[in-house]
């Protein structure tokens, strides 16, 4: 393990501006994420999840106040410049959103979108981005690759279009990869085939991993870590065995248990 | 996309004859003729005019005769302007609201596209509501109340400009009817870009674009004006026809020899075949414009590539 974390975070808090005042969606959260390993963030939705992804990536709503620390391989994200942290995002750490159906723009083909990745952060130029990311879409099990560089996304199946984001946000094998529910839009097999993914990938570019979901099942199966959020606090975290096995917080005893009734080989899981 | 808009044009044709049997249809059964006026003619001298013009045979048979002419791009002569045919009125009239349209439509995305792009981009400021009070006042104030302002100011107190007349096309003669033109459509581009603009960048493919690092131009220009430039090609279509058709009131103001003027008192006198020319060539440019504008936006949306 280096000696430095890939994501360290300490006091996070994110606060909106409201009609009625301010509101705290992220509170005072703590988590540190060494290399090549996977933390699991789980929690109900509205608890504060996506909030949290964003406020690291620098694209909190604007008017909101983001305190606290973030250190990303050692460097401040909090507060940081701007064009420091448009660098960054995408670059060393990057994230995979939660719908495919609608985080492609739909008038670029998936070539353009890929390859503009390259061109700003690694100075590309286009041909040579598209190659690259002809190669990274082979990675991530897409068939006929350079004919997909050509299609626009309404033409690529859901799954397909999960994992052109998951090679979008890999082209420049970030340190972190925030992925954002990034299998809850697909379909149980499909589902299995993404996480599959980002065990090799993760195993094979030694990049640290934030999964969040709702899913317990998703998390039992591929996380190191898990984290449990609720109403923008981290209630409860430790490795993942531990956790399922003796939940402390009722929070986390309701999202096993709604895991248990809904799917019973997450119960076999645990 | 050849045959796209060949199938366009096929399916063109008879949306132009219901606007051709319509118009003949509503003409004929408005009371009058073109020859009715307060002295009575002489019942030889009528007859012998309606039989050069036709007018004595029966009203289908006139229909008929008429389609005839259309397809072989002949609209007939002129009731009222003696000597003069329809298609010779027309390429009089139309190259000056061609050009008056065009120039006015130019203007109008020359501003009204940055200022609803500024407006969009710094919504709730101060310039945000500059754009929208100029855009309200650019639609609510019609062009005859905006061209005799301007002329008022511009030509008689400051004589920078001339008040009217076409003066074979000189730009100083030009500046007032194209400004007057184009003012409500400043309006309504940027408001119209204003709110697409705005709800393109609250897209999750934006964010998307913003997670990946693309500095904030690229996002803007790329991934944002692109999808938001689709709601006013739509919009373009039909109001470049409409500009250039609907200028009887600048026509009148600046006394412009256009092809509206020959419209109104075409109606006014009966002048059949004017007004049905008039009518085609509207129809005409409107299934253009349309056509012109599915092709522009299949070019800029993948999904609507036939």
């Amino acid at each position: 393990m280096s000696a430095v974390l890939a994501l360290q975070v300490d006091g996070l808090s994110v606060t909106h501006a409201a009609a009625d005042g301010a509101r705290t969606v992220v509170s005072d959260v703590s988590f540190s994420l060494p290399r090549g390993r996977i933390l699991g963030i789980a929690g109900e939705s509205g608890c504060g999840k996506t909030q949290l992804l964003l406020a690291l990536l620098g694209l909190s709503p604007a008017g909101a106040q983001v305190g606290g620390s973030a250190l990303l391989s050692g460097q401040q994200l909090v507060g940081a410049d701007r064009r420091v942290l448009r660098r960054l995002r995408g670059n060393r750490i990057a994230m995979v959103f939660q719908d495919p159906m609608t985080a492609l723009i739909p008038y670029l083909t998936i070539g353009t979108q890929l390859a503009e990745v390259l061109q700003v952060h690694r100075g590309l130029s286009k041909s040579q981005a598209l190659l690259h990311s002809q190669q990274m879409l082979e990675a991530v099990g897409i068939d006929a690759p350079a004919r997909r560089l050509r299609q626009h996304p309404h033409e690529l199946s859901g799954g397909m279009r999960q994992r052109v984001l998951l090679a979008m946000a890999l082209l420049c094998e970030p340190d972190v990869l925030l992925a954002d529910e990034p299998t809850t839009a697909l379909d149980v097999t499909v589902q299995a085939q993404i996480l599959d993914l980002l065990l090799d990938l993760r195993e094979r570019l030694g990049m640290a991993v934030v999964l969040v979901t709702h899913d317990m099942g998703v998390l039992a199966q591929v996380a190191d870590d898990v984290a449990v959020m609720h109403a923008g606090v981290l209630v409860e975290q430790g490795p993942v065995q531990q956790l399922f096995d003796a939940p402390q917080s009722t929070a986390t005893q309701s999202l096993l248990a709604a895991a248990r009734q809904l799917s019973p080989t997450a119960q076999g899981l645990v | 996309m050849l045959s796209f808009i060949g199938k366009r044009l096929l399916v063109a044709i008879p949306t132009l004859l219901v606007i051709i049997t319509l118009a003949f249809a509503l003409l004929h059964a408005a009371p009058g003729g073109p020859f009715d006026s307060d002295k009575v003619l002489v019942p030889e001298i009528r007859a012998a005019i309606e039989a050069r013009y036709h007018l004595d045979e029966p009203v289908p048979m006139q229909y008929l005769r008429y389609l005839g002419g259309v397809v072989r791009g002949d609209f007939g002569p002129s009731f009222q302007y003696q000597d003069s045919s329809v298609n010779d009125l027309i390429a009089q009239g139309l190259p000056i609201d061609l050009a008056i349209g065009l120039l006015a439509m130019g203007l109008a995305l020359l501003i009204g596209v940055p200022l609803g792009v500024v407006a969009a981009l710094r919504r709730n400021t101060v310039w945000d509501r500059a754009a929208s009070a100029i855009a309200l006042l650019g639609i609510s104030v019609p062009t005859y109340v905006t061209a005799p302002l301007l002329v008022l100011l511009f030509a008689v107190s400051l004589r920078w400009l001339p008040a009217g007349d076409w003066g074979e096309g000189a730009l100083r003669n030009l500046v007032l009817p194209v400004v007057a033109l184009s003012l409500p459509y400043v309006a309504y581009i940027a408001r119209l870009l204003r709110a697409s603009l705005l709800d393109v960048l609250h897209t999750p493919w934006v964010r998307t674009a913003r997670a990946k690092g693309m500095p904030w131009r690229t996002v803007l220009l790329r991934h944002a004006l692109r999808p938001a430039l689709l709601p006013l090609v739509a919009f373009l279509g039909p109001a470049t026809v409409g500009v250039i058709t609907g200028s009887i009131a600048i026509e009148t103001v600046f006394g412009l020899p256009g092809i509206g003027r020959f419209f109104v008192d075409g109606a006014f006198n009966r002048d059949y075949t004017v007004v049905m020319g008039v009518t085609i060539l509207y129809g005409v440019l409107i299934v253009l414009a349309n056509l012109l504008a599915d092709v522009v936006q299949a070019l800029l949306d993948p999904r609507m590539r036939p």
